[in-house]
Parts: C-alpha cells; sequence; structure tokens
C-alpha cells in the first residue's frame, strides 16, 4: 500500500503542480505530512539539497522523499510518479498542437504568447537572481536604502562577465557555467562570496 | 545506397542515444529551475545539432509553460517527440532525470549531506549567477526573432511587469495573451 500511496501523491504533484521547481514544493510538503513519507524536520535538509544540486526541484524531491520512503525503489517509484503526468498530457498536447497547427485560432493564440515567453525570460531573470546576485527581493525599496552590503557584488560581476563571454566571445554556456563554477568555489572557500 | 532494416534500427538507436545524451548533459546542468535549461538547449538543439530553428524553441518554451508539472520534463518531452515521436520522449525524458536521480541518490546515500562546504556552496552560486546572465542572453536572442511587430512588443512588457513585478501566475498571463493574440490575428485579417 504504501508504494501505491507514493506513486499517487506523486502523480498528483506532478498533475497540478502549475509554474514547476519552487512553486510546487508547498504541494510536496503537504504530501510528506499527510502520508508521512519521511519525517517533516527533515524537509528543510531536501529543500537544501534540491537547490544546491543539478535538475529540477521536483524531481530532486521526488527522489529525495522516496529514498527516505523506500530506499532506491522508493526513489524510482516516486520520480516516475512526478515525471508521468507531464509526459502524458504533453504527448497529447503536441498530438493536438499537430494536427491543427495551421488553424488561425492556434496561430493567432501562438501570436500572442511567443511574445509572452520572452517577457516570461526576463521575469525569470528577476527571480534567478534574488538570494543570489542581492541578500533578498531585487525589486524592493532595499536596493536604495540597505546599502552596499544588499548586494553580492562578485557574483553580480560573474553575471556581468557571463554576459560579456556569451556575446562577444560566443562561448559555449556550458563551459561558462564551468568557468563560474571555479571562480565561485574560489571565492567561497576564500570566504568572500 | 540501399538501407537495410538492420541499418536503419543502427540509425534510429544513434539518434536517440544523441537525444538522450543532450539531455543528460542539460539536465546535469540545470540548477535552479529549469530555466536554467533554456540557454543551453539553444545552444544545443539551434546551434549545434540544427534539431530547431530558434522561433521553435519559443513555442516549445511557451507550450511547456503553460502546462502542470516541471518545465523541463515537460520541454524534453516536446522536443523528443517532435525529432523522434513516442520513442524520442521517452528518450529524451529519461535523459533529463536521471542526473538529478543519480546525484540525489550519491548525495543521500554516501555524502550525507553537501550543501555545507564552502567551497561546494561557492560553486553554486557562481553557477547560479551565470545563469542570470545566460538567461538575460537568451531572452534578448529569442526576443530579436519572436518581437516583429508593435503589437507583440507591448504584449511583452505588459507580460514582463505583470510577472515579474506584481507576481501575476503565468499561467493567467499566458491565457489572456492567447486570446488577445487570436482577436488580433482575425482584426488583421478582417481589414486585408
Amino acid at each position: 500500500m504504501g508504494f501505491v500511496n507514493l506513486f499517487l501523491a506523486f502523480v498528483r504533484i506532478g498533475l497540478f503542480g502549475f509554474g514547476g521547481g519552487l512553486a510546487m514544493l508547498p504541494l510536496i510538503y503537504q504530501s510528506v505530512q499527510q502520508f508521512g513519507f519521511m519525517p517533516l524536520e527533515e524537509f528543510s535538509d531536501l529543500l537544501a539539497l534540491s537547490q544546491v544540486t543539478p535538475g529540477p526541484i521536483a524531481v530532486n524531491a521526488a527522489t529525495y522523499v522516496g529514498l527516505h520512503f523506500a530506499g532506491l525503489p522508493g526513489a524510482a517509484v516516486a520520480t516516475f510518479g512526478v515525471v508521468l503526468p507531464e509526459f502524458i498530457i504533453m504527448m497529447i498536447v503536441c498530438r493536438f498542437l499537430d494536427r491543427f497547427r495551421e488553424n488561425p485560432l492556434v496561430e493567432g493564440a501562438f501570436t500572442g504568447i511567443r511574445p509572452v515567453t520572452i517577457g516570461l525570460l526576463g521575469a525569470a531573470v528577476i527571480f534567478v537572481s534574488e538570494g543570489v546576485l542581492v541578500h533578498g527581493p531585487l525589486i524592493s525599496r532595499a536596493l536604495v536604502t540597505a546599502g552596499l552590503d544588499y548586494y553580492n557584488l562578485i557574483a553580480i560581476g560573474i553575471a556581468a562577465v557571463t554576459v560579456l563571454l556569451m556575446t562577444a566571445l560566443k562561448m559555449k554556456p556550458v563551459r561558462v557555467m564551468l568557468l563560474m563554477a571555479a571562480v565561485g568555489a574560489v571565492c567561497g572557500g576564500m570566504g568572500i562570496l | 545506397m540501399k538501407h537495410g532494416s538492420k541499418g536503419e534500427t543502427r540509425k534510429i538507436i544513434k539518434q536517440l542515444a544523441g537525444l538522450f545524451l543532450a539531455f543528460f548533459k542539460l539536465g546535469l546542468f540545470t540548477i535552479g529551475g529549469g530555466y536554467a535549461m533554456i540557454p543551453q538547449m539553444q545552444q544545443i538543439a539551434v546551434t549545434e545539432h540544427h534539431w530547431l530553428t530558434e522561433e521553435e524553441v519559443v513555442d516549445c518554451i511557451a507550450v511547456s509553460q503553460s502546462l502542470p508539472g516541471i518545465i523541463a520534463i515537460n520541454m524534453a518531452t516536446y522536443i523528443g517527440r517532435k525529432l523522434h515521436g513516442f520513442r524520442g520522449a521517452v528518450a529524451a525524458t529519461v535523459g533529463v532525470v536521471l542526473p538529478s536521480f543519480i546525484i540525489i541518490s550519491l548525495a543521500v546515500l554516501v555524502l550525507g549531506t553537501i550543501g555545507d562546504n564552502p567551497w561546494v556552496a561557492g560553486a553554486f552560486t557562481g553557477v547560479k549567477a551565470a545563469i542570470c546572465g545566460l538567461i538575460l542572453v537568451s531572452a534578448v536572442r529569442l526576443g530579436r526573432q519572436v518581437l516583429r511587430t508593435p503589437f507583440q512588443w507591448v504584449l511583452m512588457i505588459a507580460a514582463f511587469a505583470a510577472i515579474g513585478f506584481f507576481g501575476i501566475n503565468a499561467v493567467w498571463v499566458i491565457l489572456v495573451a492567447a486570446i488577445l493574440g487570436i482577436i488580433y490575428t482575425a482584426s488583421r485579417k478582417g481589414v486585408r
């Protein structure tokens, strides 16, 4: 019964988690609470680990909860559960889109949605930089009132150099990330980041 | 040259393996949410392999963001299916999930926890800072392809403000934009 509950709980999380990543964590917390998959005190460890390891946060969380519940088989069940709804929904939606691609309604909808996607990416820059480039929200009065301590100057420098490397030198994203990981590790090790 | 069925099968397996590896790499470097995947997806799918055009990348992001669930999974399924149908979708999705699965399992079973080490924490801060710049570059590059009319510029700025400044749920913004797009396109056709 435990495995079925674990699977269904993560199917539900995949199905109703709009917005991905951090927006899905409350849903995951509630499921852990409801079914007791692991002690709730561990949730902050899950949060920290999911954010500092690569990969989609919800997949990391599913693997973590599953591991604590029933070892590797549990991790596999939870991860499979959280991925399955997206996979099925996307397959159905794409089939629909393929069939109606030329339809004026679908075409019109995409004319509106494409610019929004660009705006969304712009907003993503704000969300990603919060807590990294500045110590708190980016859109806030603290930008002016809190003084230089509010800014993480090294992180801002890394972001700026990244833009330069990408545009002027056309460096590959992976290489830029590896380079900046090395810079960050050295700065972190010296205690200045 | 005639292709035997054996050669054909080998070719498909090779293509699926390529897709799997590409998305494994994407999963490995997705740090701090699905958007971090986009700059690299552009690099791999558009620049290196010519699997997609920039406009198709934007469509993929739009559809992935509109549906529930994990954005990275949505994008992997979308692109995998577009290239090689069901098998492609499976290869790409498994590829993007596997790095998380392996790393979290190792971290929990072998290391205990890795978040406390200042070197490791610094490396992640460095990558996250780089991702801010990477996404910015991606947004500008994709915007150049997509934004063609004043109508689209207005929508982009409105969406940026609504989501970034006022914290409105992206799903609603996308729905409204879809309706406005339909009305706009229909009215343009009426004029002509």
